[in-house]
């Protein structure tokens, strides 16, 4: 298991190693120029030239890139074109925010999708399989900012359960946090939940027709049994890979949630750096997201392998 | 015994807890500030930050005046050679250090050297800044400057902690303000608490000030119809009358100071050589085609103000006597062809890629297009947008200006010869001379006279169109009393509290 | 080795009722995939149909009509400078359906012959691609594409081109895993021990092997970037003013959420369809050529 673990994670440095070329060319190819952008309404010629400067954006290119990496190395992302705030001190203050809008989004999806899931697998070609099919493919297919806007507009305007946006941190008050979050990781897990439920659906189907499930049956076990002890437990496996997987596209991916709630997480963060043109931040947030997600499809793997035991070859 | 004594002291301290529960205001703005560092910040809603934490020499009054703040009198010499600042008394930091001359010398001096600092223009006549003593400062100029008090009413004239801010201010500023700086967490929120050592501290009633950036503006009001915010800026006009229906929010609508123009490329590149860069009937033909009080109904709820000079209406400097053009295609047509040209014409208009900005572009392509112009329409993104004005890759480019007190902050940029945003390039050296000699003459009837010269020079050449000015609609709780609004549309909190 | 001489291929769809294949038997008794691909068939129908039935001009501005509820002359109201909101729905399904189209296209015609050669020639050449493919994947899609479409600048072409190269590396790695699949199949063996040159194997035998699960994919990509083209003009960066677009109807849309809620309804409910129908579609065929059930 540990050469395995080990020899994922040497694969995964040429990987990191192009996504950090990739996001870097991309930036620098961007119209606009940042200085531009930062030297505001004055515009004034000395003070652009200085900050070009200051920033190394007159170096070639290569250089650029070779300097901005050794900094990453040694715990350096850069700091915040827009606000000088080092970009290390604003990932950790937006990755607990997003991490925690991500768990809650996948709790709510883990409770709708499996036991929704294992319905539709266990009275498969029914109305009801059909009914949550349809409910599933809604999830995926509604637009998130759509949606979003529309339960501000009847939680928080008409019925005033909710608050409209922003975001209390968790140490400050869990109630309010709480509040805060519930309508974004409700608009994020509503559409999770459509693929988990698929995802489990199947993966019950494959398990309940395999043949211990027959000799179980046969037993005369009751279906109950057979369903939640043997036929989930093994459908479990590629839920679980399939789950570790979602978080990390939720730790980049909930832009659109973010902006319309106003949460301060990843995706806000990238989708303004990007319009802003801060490279700094663009750079470093796309790298942290990168790493996440290789760490997290290891994860995957290492889980997939321990669950299932007839892997374990490594 | 033992336990009614308990009993009565646990009483006794919940509502001594209750007595002194913490007052907190919340503001939603529209965007996250830059960097709260004022000689190098440039973002409208820094300036909204500032308003609470950092105090300025001067102030401005909702009319337009100044008045003092950290300064409490000021004369200009003779020769308006040397401006002299009396200082107010007892005022310190929210470090503790003193205020004084010394304190406005460094002030000064870092926002006319800093390498980086954003005020070198607008101290650019500045010489000297000389410490007569402890409550006087001398500022020299090199030649006599009318905008100077109004440069000092802004961020040029605001005062940090000199021995707090020798190096990062950014992140952890450090003025004289009735709040003081206690956290930032980026584009979520900026936490200020109450100065305790406040000169006025009277006058201010809130333990806590939260900033919290919510650029949707329908998000922004929801949240204040729920109450989870007490103070909102920039209403969109056409949420004021829900707003307005709303039995626990107050509106305040004043006449702004910023504008929105339409630049057009006269000079600048390739993009200039066309009939609309080049000939100024052709310009005067697409500004007729323009009906602005049509666009003001139908984007702005009639709540904006039509306007086709650079100053507000309520400005000593608004020239009354010169008409607002109204629509008029026939006339629009006749210039065109005097001119010559082949209708319809080609014109390309640029604007920033927000949804206010795209309809009254479109509104103006279809007015422009009766008059014979055919318009195309890019919407770009701003970061871009500032570069291709500049760069002269635009015919016509619609751009905002937040405006300024002083006149000269709304014009001198935008169409001297060497103005700084004067990205069609537009000159001419008589109207130049007009606007540096403006700059220099504090008499106001003088200055008027020259401004009207340079309106009239303005209406005949074309280099820009202004549309019109925006409003500052600021909405809030009701059960808030003492808000004073202002045209430059910051939120003032002295004597501003809960009923 | 009787592969070799009947290479299986994609199946047609045919109705002809004696020769009913199993693929077309299965694909009908799904109901919800017959559902959204008639309903798909109505839209495209009119999008195409548009500029002959909508009632009126999309682009036209009438400042007399602004924001008006949908009436008898107007079906479904009117937007914020007084346009017909069905006029502009048609039109629009135009621009998101193009969009959807194109994406993928472009997605497809770079990422499966990556995924191709990788598979089929294994190797350093497979490492390199699969290493860019996973460099790209690791990176969030709508980020990619929003980074994209600011960088080629806003409009439909453009977002249409950021979409397409962000969904690429699904693609590529689809090809790849199909071709991994069946690199050691018989026919192909036999095929290379011929001397067929690899050109020919790769189009005439291995494509054709891996399209089953390429088309279901392309179903569901469409889906997913109709979505991504609507949050694209949400953010400003896709379909231009006064073009209309169901993502940037809805950008205006959310600015009159209390004046003029119907502004919002029809987009978004014409969205939520169309990708919904995509995806039944796309659920359909998957059954429908799954030679497992």
């Amino acid at each position: 298991m540990l050469t395995f673990i080990l020899r994922r994670l040497l694969s995964a440095i040429p990987t990191l190693i192009l996504v950090s070329l990739f996001v870097f060319t991309l930036q620098k190819l961007l119209p606009g120029d940042p200085v531009q952008a930062m030297a505001g309404e004055e515009r004034d010629p000395a003070v652009m030239e200085y900050l070009r400067e200051k920033y190394r954006l007159n170096d070639p290119l290569p250089l650029q890139y070779v300097h901005w990496v050794g900094n990453v190395l040694q715990g350096d992302f850069g700091t915040s074109l827009r606000t000088e705030q080092p970009v290390t001190v604003l990932l950790a203050s937006k990755l607990p925010v997003t991490i925690e809008l991500a768990v809650l989004a996948l709790i709510i999806a883990l409770v709708i999708g499996i036991p929704t899931g294992v319905i539709s697998a266990v009275r498969k070609g029914t109305s009801v399989d059909y009914a949550a099919n349809v409910f599933a493919l809604s999830g995926i297919s509604i637009p998130h900012f759509w949606l979003g806007i529309l339960l501000i507009m009847i939680f928080a305007v008409k019925l005033q359960w909710l608050p409209a946006s922003g975001f209390v941190p968790l140490g400050e008050d869990l109630g309010q946090n709480l509040k805060t979050l519930i309508l974004p990781a409700f608009v994020l897990g509503a559409g999770l939940s459509g693929v988990l439920m698929r995802h489990t659906r199947s993966a019950m189907l494959e398990v309940l027709r395999a043949d211990y499930v027959r000799t179980a049956r046969a037993k005369g076990l009751f279906p109950r049994t057979v369903i939640l002890k043997h036929a989930l437990r093994n459908a479990l496996m590629p839920i679980v890979t399939l789950t570790t997987l979602l978080f990390g596209e939720l730790l980049g991916g909930a832009v659109l949630t973010e902006q319309v709630f106003s949460i301060p997480g990843f995706g806000k963060m990238i989708v303004d750096a990007v319009f802003n043109r801060d490279y700094a931040v663009v750079q470093g947030v796309v790298l942290c997201v990168a790493i996440g997600f290789l760490l997290l499809n290891l994860l995957a793997d290492v889980l997939y392998r321990l669950i299932n035991p007839r892997l374990r070859t490594a | 015994m033992k336990f009614a004594h308990l009993m009565t002291t646990t009483l006794l301290l919940l509502a001594a807890n209750a007595a002194v529960a913490e007052t907190t205001l919340r503001i939603g703005i529209q965007d996250d500030p830059d960097m709260l560092d004022p000689h190098r910040s440039r973002t409208y809603s820094g300036r909204l930050v500032y308003t609470a934490l950092c105090d300025k020499l001067v102030d401005v009054n909702p009319d337009l005046t100044f008045v003092p703040q950290l300064a409490t009198a000021w004369n200009w010499s003779e020769d308006g050679k040397t401006l002299t600042m009396t200082l107010r008394d007892g005022v310190t930091f929210h470090d503790g250090e003193v205020f004084d001359a010394a304190a406005v010398k460094f002030n000064l001096d870092r926002a006319r050297t800093l390498p980086d600092s954003l005020r070198k223009s607008e101290l650019a006549s500045v010489e000297s800044v000389d410490v007569i003593d402890a409550k006087t400062v001398a500022i020299k100029v090199k030649q006599p400057d009318a905008t100077l008090i109004s440069q000092l009413s802004d961020r040029a004239g605001m005062m940090l902690a000199p021995k707090a801010s020798a190096t990062d201010v950014a992140s952890k500023p450090v003025c004289s303000g009735p709040y003081k700086f206690v956290q930032r967490v980026q584009q979520d929120r900026i936490v200020l608490e109450r100065f305790d050592n406040y000169w006025n501290k009277q006058a201010y009633h809130f333990d806590k000030v939260i900033f919290l950036p919510i650029p949707d503006t329908s998000v922004r009001l929801a949240n204040l119809r729920s109450g989870d915010l007490d103070i909102i800026e920039r209403v969109a006009p056409t949420d004021v009358k829900t707003a307005k229906a709303d039995s626990h929010v107050q509106v305040f609508s004043t006449p702004g100071l910023g504008y929105m123009q339409l630049m057009y490329n006269t000079n600048n590149g390739d993009k200039a050589n066309n009939p609309l860069g080049k000939d100024k009937r052709v310009r005067k033909a697409f500004e007729l085609a323009i009906d602005r009080d049509a666009i003001n109904q139908v984007v702005f709820e009639g709540l904006y103000a039509p306007s086709a000079q650079p100053f507000p209406k309520n400005s000593p400097y608004y020239d009354k006597d010169l008409p607002l053009p109204t629509r008029d295609v026939e006339a629009s047509k006749k210039l065109l062809a005097e001119a010559g040209v082949k209708t319809p014409v080609s014109v390309e208009l640029k604007v920033a890629n927000n949804p206010i900005a795209q309809q009254v572009g479109q509104i103006i392509q279809a007015m422009a297009e009766e008059a014979g112009f055919k318009v195309n329409l890019i919407a770009t993104e701003y970061a871009t947008l500032l570069n291709e004005q500049q760069a002269g890759n635009f015919q016509i480019g619609m751009s905002a200006w937040s405006g300024r007190p002083d006149p000269d902050g709304d014009i001198h940029q935008f169409v001297t010869c060497k103005g700084g945003q004067n990205d069609g390039h537009f000159c001419d050296p008589k109207l130049d001379e007009l606007l540096n000699k403006a700059r220099t003459v504090n008499d106001q009837a003088q200055r008027q006279a020259l401004y009207f010269e340079a309106l009239r020079l303005l209406a005949e050449d074309v280099p820009t169109s202004y549309l019109y000015f925006d409003p500052r609609i600021i909405a809030m709780r009701s059960n808030l009393t003492g808000f004073v609004p202002n045209p430059d549309g910051l939120i003032r909190l002295n004597n501003v509290a809960f009923k | 080795m009787t592969s070799l001489a009947h290479p299986v291929v994609a199946q047609k769809e045919s109705l002809k009722p004696r020769t009913r294949s199993p693929f077309v038997k299965k694909f009908l008794a799904n109901k919800g995939a017959v559902v959204g691909a008639a309903v798909l068939i109505l839209f495209v129908l009119a999008a195409l149909l548009a500029p002959w039935i909508a009632p009126h001009d999309p682009l036209k501005a009438n400042f007399l009509a602004v924001r008006k509820a949908p009436s008898l002359i107007y079906w479904l109201g009117t937007d914020e400078l007084g346009r017909d909101l069905f006029s502009r729905l048609l039109w629009g399904a135009r621009s998101s359906l193009l969009a959807g189209g194109v994406s993928v296209a472009i997605a497809m015609v770079i990422g499966v012959p990556l995924g191709l050669l990788a598979g089929y020639f294994g190797g350093k050449l497979d490492a390199v691609i699969s290493r860019i493919m996973e460099a790209l994947l690791s990176c969030p899609f709508l980020v990619l594409a929003i980074a994209l479409g600011a960088f080629l600048g806003p409009s439909l072409t453009n977002a249409m081109i950021a979409i397409g190269l962000s969904a690429m590396p699904i693609f590529a790695r689809l090809t790849r895993g199909q071709v991994l699949a069946i690199r050691h199949e018989d026919y192909l063996e036999g095929a290379r021990a011929i001397g067929l040159p690899d050109r020919w194997i790769i189009l005439r035998y291995v494509l054709p092997n891996v399209l089953s699960p390429l088309v279901v994919q392309a179903t569901l990509t469409i889906a997913s970037a109709i979505l991504a083209e609507a949050s694209l003009s949400f953010l400003g960066l896709g379909q231009q003013p006064p073009s209309p677009s169901w993502g940037s109807m809805l950008n205006t849309a959310k600015n009159f959420m209390e004046q003029a809620p119907w502004m919002s309804i029809a987009p978004g409910v014409a969205i939520y369809i169309t990708v919904l129908c995509f995806n039944l579609l796309g659920d359909g065929l998957r059954d429908a050529l799954d030679p497992k059930s």
